[in-house]
């Protein structure tokens, strides 16, 4: 069987369990608590493998995803809310035409998101090192106050009249899409390169890669995700606050990724829907729940500090590259200076014999 | 075929090079010596374009290639095996091979120049779909080395191939050198290890606080009295 066949087949199968566990929802016969808890999961799990398409892949720390998501949510409910309900009428105004507004709606979204990353990805990735998460940090605090600030959205108060047309079908289709996309930029030659600027960006560009290019590339993508998750948000409950997109958010999203392995799609999705159900699984302990949360988060890091599924080797390739380079300037160093001990000894031991006939001198002075 | 016209390079307001005239023919190997802080790397940086000469410039085969991103120096046929050996420690030794061969879309190409460096490099074979990361020292420097080459560079830059390594290791380093030169590859090899440096060259530079204070043939400079005494500890 050809592989295409292969690959839309298994994309059918995919589409009709969405569909059907979809329509299994709709018809009540399960708790709308636990479908809400399941559509969350389903939002963090976008969020979280697309951040790791930069963090865990590409190895650049970025740490305003909860800003791109913002630009992609608020972008895409002002055009629902402004255009929404005319085009939904012109098409039929059926839920076809809901579906086709929502598409459109994801694709502005993501767009505004994507142009966002290019915005804050070109100037800061053309450094090499931490200034990544520098500026992105900046960003989302800025995106922040800019929401707070304007009335057509809603400023502080809130956005509200979004038209809530969100469903589990759509949540897990952008889901399963985003998790299609990474896995194959990741497993093709644009991904390997990703990979060799994750593990070493100066050789990489001795390679050939326009790690520059590469980075932004990679950037711009996993902005665009976070927007179509941003989308997803913004649908769903019909109202969106700064609030939820401060800095807080953007964490949330990180730890999801480190717990879950930096580098492995499976550990992000793992991490998505456990950080998404573990505070609502916590409820029973009322006012310890946030203890004990945090309880876990830091007994997680200590037991597996490379994240629940991450190779041991991509979480060293990200936070030792620093410790890596000090020692190969050891080696070098040690290497170096074994030829000249002999000599720094006998300057040392020199410098050490005139101080100590000086302090003798001192003390027959006194 | 690779020539540095009077370059002097700052960081910040020190001077690193100070006017540093030096030149590599086609089909030679070239050495740059000197000790740490002497400005080898810098020198290498300047030519691979991560610094930019505050005065002079850098020719490859007739073009002012000073400045020139190092990326864009792979398609030009320089090719540079990084300090620290720099191997993608989570990609395997096969798709570290690919990694150099990043610009080539010629899969069969590719296939043969692999091959290639196997041959070269036997153990590598061996460790070929083990991660880069889980290899020793000494065949992490080879994977470097034969990565390199899987561009099929007309110059190749090696940068302290030997650092860190053990004696007996560096002895296979460079007789892989000796068969690289062999082939016709001209290479810029910058050195600590003075005595295998000219022992496997033909021409030697000595930098010396930013400044060529020797150059000549490698045995000359070997035989040398100033060098024996400051660089091969006899």
């Amino acid at each position: 069987m050809p592989r295409y066949l292969r690959n839309l087949i298994i994309a059918l199968i995919v589409l009709a369990v969405l569909y059907g566990l979809d329509f299994v929802f709709q018809a009540r016969m399960i708790s709308p608590y636990f479908i809400r808890i399941l559509m969350l999961s389903g939002i963090a799990i976008t969020l979280a493998v697309s951040l790791n398409l930069i963090n865990g892949f590409t190895g650049q720390f970025s740490i305003g995803h909860a800003g791109f998501m913002a630009v992609g949510a608020y972008s895409s409910a002002y055009f629902s809310v402004t255009y929404g309900a005319n085009l939904a009428a012109t098409l039929g105004g059926g839920k076809l035409a809901w579906a086709i507004c929502l598409a459109a709606a994801t694709i502005i979204g993501a767009a505004f998101a994507g142009l966002a990353g290019l915005v804050v990805g070109v100037p800061s990735l053309r450094l090499k090192g931490d200034y990544l998460a520098i500026v992105t940090l900046g960003f989302g605090q800025i995106i922040v106050v800019f929401l707070n600030n304007i009335e057509v959205v809603g400023g502080a108060r809130g956005y509200s009249g979004i038209p809530i047309v969100q469903s589990f079908f759509w949540i897990f289709l952008i889901a399963v899409l985003t998790i299609v996309v990474v896995y194959n930029i990741v497993h093709s030659a644009f991904g390997r390169a990703l990979i060799a600027i994750r593990e070493d960006e100066l050789a990489a560009e001795a390679m050939g890669v326009n790690t520059t290019r590469y980075k932004v590339m990679a950037f711009v993508i996993s902005s665009a995700m976070a927007g179509a998750g941003g989308v997803l948000l913004a649908h769903f409950d019909g109202y969106l606050n700064p609030k939820s997109f401060e800095f807080i958010k953007s964490f949330e999203i990180l730890i999801m990724v480190i717990l879950g392995g930096l580098g492995s799609i499976v550990g992000s999705v793992l991490g998505a829907i456990l950080l998404t159900v573990l505070p609502e699984a916590l409820r029973g302990f009322a006012e310890y729940r946030m203890v004990i949360y945090s309880l876990l988060l830091i007994i997680l890091m200590i037991t597996r500090p490379q994240g629940l599924l991450g190779s041991t080797a991509a979480f060293r390739g990200w936070r030792g590259r620093r410790r890596k380079k000090s020692r190969t300037e050891a080696e070098e160093i040690t290497a170096e200076d074994t030829r000249d001990s002999a000599s720094v000894d006998k300057a040392t031991l020199g410098e050490r014999q005139s101080e100590t006939s000086l302090r003798e001198k001192d003390s027959k002075n006194k | 075929m690779l020539k540095l016209e009077n370059v002097s390079v700052n960081y910040g307001a020190i001077e690193a090079l100070t006017g540093i005239s030096m030149h590599v023919k086609e089909g030679e190997v070239v050495t740059l010596i000197g000790a740490n802080g002497a400005g080898k790397t810098t020198t290498l940086r300047t030519i691979t374009g991560l610094l930019e000469p505050r005065q002079g410039r850098v020719v490859f085969e007739g073009q002012d290639i000073s400045g020139t991103p190092t990326h864009k120096l792979v398609a030009r046929g320089i090719s540079m095996s990084p300090e620290g050996r720099g191997v993608f420690a989570n990609l395997s030794v096969r798709e570290n091979l690919q990694m150099g061969a990043y610009l080539n879309k010629d899969k069969k190409k590719v296939a043969a120049d692999m091959e290639r460096a196997f041959t070269m490099f036997k153990r590598l074979k061996e460790r070929e779909s083990q991660k880069a990361g889980t290899l020793s020292g000494g065949e992490q420097q080879m994977l470097a080395i034969g990565r390199a080459l899987m561009s099929n560079p007309r110059l190749l830059l090696l940068d302290e191939p030997s650092l860190g390594l053990a004696p007996l290791v560096v002895h296979t380093i460079f007789e892989a050198i000796d068969e690289i030169r062999g082939k016709g590859t001209t290479i810029l090899l910058v050195e600590q290890n003075a005595h295998a440096a000219l022992g496997h060259s033909d021409r030697a530079y000595v930098l010396e606080t930013g400044r060529i204070v020797m150059e000549g043939p490698s045995k000359e400079l070997a035989a040398d009295p100033r060098i024996k005494e400051a660089y091969l500890g006899e």
